[in-house]
């Protein structure tokens, strides 16, 4: 007998945000009505393209900075954002690759279709990454964003949010979420937000003020940690595959 | 109380939103940032097997391009291995990456890839799948990423054996997984988000 990763454990689609959510207008058109196919995970979902660390540069982290001028610095509240990467049992997932974008801190997207008068910020871009640590850890630091408005009701303002998308070791644990920021009042009124089927599943994404890590005199810090699928883990019987 | 299980439960999903390639692909939007777009390039030298070009677009219900996307893409190299640390049965052409990343065009909506037919990977009972690709779909509106697969017109004969095309209760449908030769290595694959050709999406 010997311990085998067995396949990802089936998504939990009954705590996922469904496809059609109507009070989010683009979702109507844009989901799909037949049931999705249940298949096990195969090889093509359970490898993945996994990133080294020799692709972040030294300041890619750094929201605050890596779009600046020589000297200069973005405008707004200086923020540390940081986390563990798990899966679902609690293992740590070192190298996620974690891509972020977010406005800046009028609310305002550096975006050709962006129509926000909000005003662009010269020295800030919008977007990070970096690679969780042999721990699961990463960290970046930005600015925080600030609350925008958009075209679904009349009047729908998002929360301000974090846009993140990360890779694990296996495709089928590909995710894009978006973190909030604990005390925010837009958090319950968002559309968006509101796909989410339950006040566990807003709280997961609503990232504490982390006073312990907050660097004094410069950036206060939110702590957000991010779980990605599992996979069984199984007993099995050494016998070819197949039989 | 029975004892508690520490399983922890998965961080849910949220939209891409309609900026998800000012994180994802910067340079594709002017920002000029990390030397490049990740994913844009899938070959990184001279590559085994043939090279081939996949074109499509992502549609809605209403039969309107989507221009905000994000496909990603996933597979085997020519000869049926991946390039990722996972893969334990040998190692994959170190020239080819296996993952593509498309931001579509921004007029159109058009993805685009360069890469190479895969080959041959076993299901997990052993019996071949039929050559295919792996497609991941987000963008605004989208709630949770989409997977689907893309499998060969021409690979009829492999097609008809693959352990997931043959479980398919709507065998009418499987034709929305299917890439069309436009010729000269060049394959077409659209996606319709929803509607009577809707894709088959799975849940993997
Ligand atoms: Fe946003």
């Amino acid at each position: 007998m010997s311990l085998k990763q067995g396949g990802y454990i089936p998504r939990d689609r009954g705590w996922q945000p469904d496809a059609f959510t109507p009070p989010y207008k683009t979702s109507v058109k844009r989901s799909p009505q037949a049931a999705l196919l249940s298949m096990p995970t195969t090889l093509g979902e359970e490898t993945g393209p996994v990133f080294g660390h020799d692709i972040i540069g030294a300041m890619d982290n750094d929201l605050i900075h890596n779009f600046a001028a020589d000297g200069q610095s973005a405008i707004g509240p200086r923020i540390i954002v940081h986390g563990v990467v798990k899966d679902e049992s609690g293992r740590p997932v070192p190298g996620a690759l974690i891509e972020v974008w977010q406005a800046n801190a009028g609310g305002r997207y550096r975006h050709k279709k962006e129509g926000y008068l909000g005003a662009l910020d010269p020295n800030f871009g919008g977007c990070g990454r970096a690679i969780t640590d042999e721990t699961g850890h990463y960290e970046f630091r930005s600015i925080q964003p600030g609350p925008y408005p958009w075209p679904n009701g009349l009047n729908d303002w998002r929360p301000a949010h974090i846009h993140f998308s990360i890779f694990g070791l296996g495709f089928a644990q590909r995710l894009i979420t978006q973190m909030y920021f604990e005390g925010d009042p837009h958090i319950p009124l968002c559309p968006i937000v509101g796909v989410l089927k339950s006040q566990e599943a807003f709280d997961a994404l609503t990232a504490p003020l982390d006073m312990n890590r907050t660097v004094p005199m410069d950036a206060r810090a939110f702590k957000f940690d991010i779980t990605l699928r599992g996979r069984r883990q199984t007993y099995f019987e050494n016998r070819p595959e197949g039989l | 109380m029975p004892q508690v299980l520490h399983n922890l439960r998965e961080t849910p999903s949220q939209t891409a939103g309609p900026y998800v390639h000012i994180g994802c692909t910067p340079n594709f939007t002017g920002i000029d940032i990390y030397g490049g777009d990740l994913g844009k390039c899938m070959k990184t030298g001279p590559v085994k097997g043939q090279e081939i070009t996949i074109k499509g677009t992502v549609f809605d219900g209403t039969g309107t391009p989507l221009r905000d996307a994000m496909i990603e893409i996933w597979q085997a190299d020519a000869e049926g291995l991946f390039n990722s640390p996972e893969e334990t049965r040998g190692d994959a052409d170190p020239n080819f990456t296996g993952w593509g990343r498309s931001p579509g065009d921004m007029e159109t909506g058009e993805f685009i890839f360069e890469t190479v037919k895969p080959g041959a990977v076993p299901f997990p009972d052993g019996r071949l799948q039929a050559p295919h690709i792996t497609f991941w779909v987000v963008a605004r509106g989208i709630n949770i990423g989409l997977h689907t697969r893309l499998y060969f017109e021409d690979e009829a004969d492999a097609n008809a054996a693959d352990p997931i095309l043959t479980r398919i209760e709507h065998q009418n449908r499987i034709p929305t997984l299917l890439a069309k030769s436009e010729g000269s290595g060049t394959y077409r694959f659209d996606i319709h988000l929803q509607g009577a050709g809707e894709t088959i999406f799975f849940d993997i």
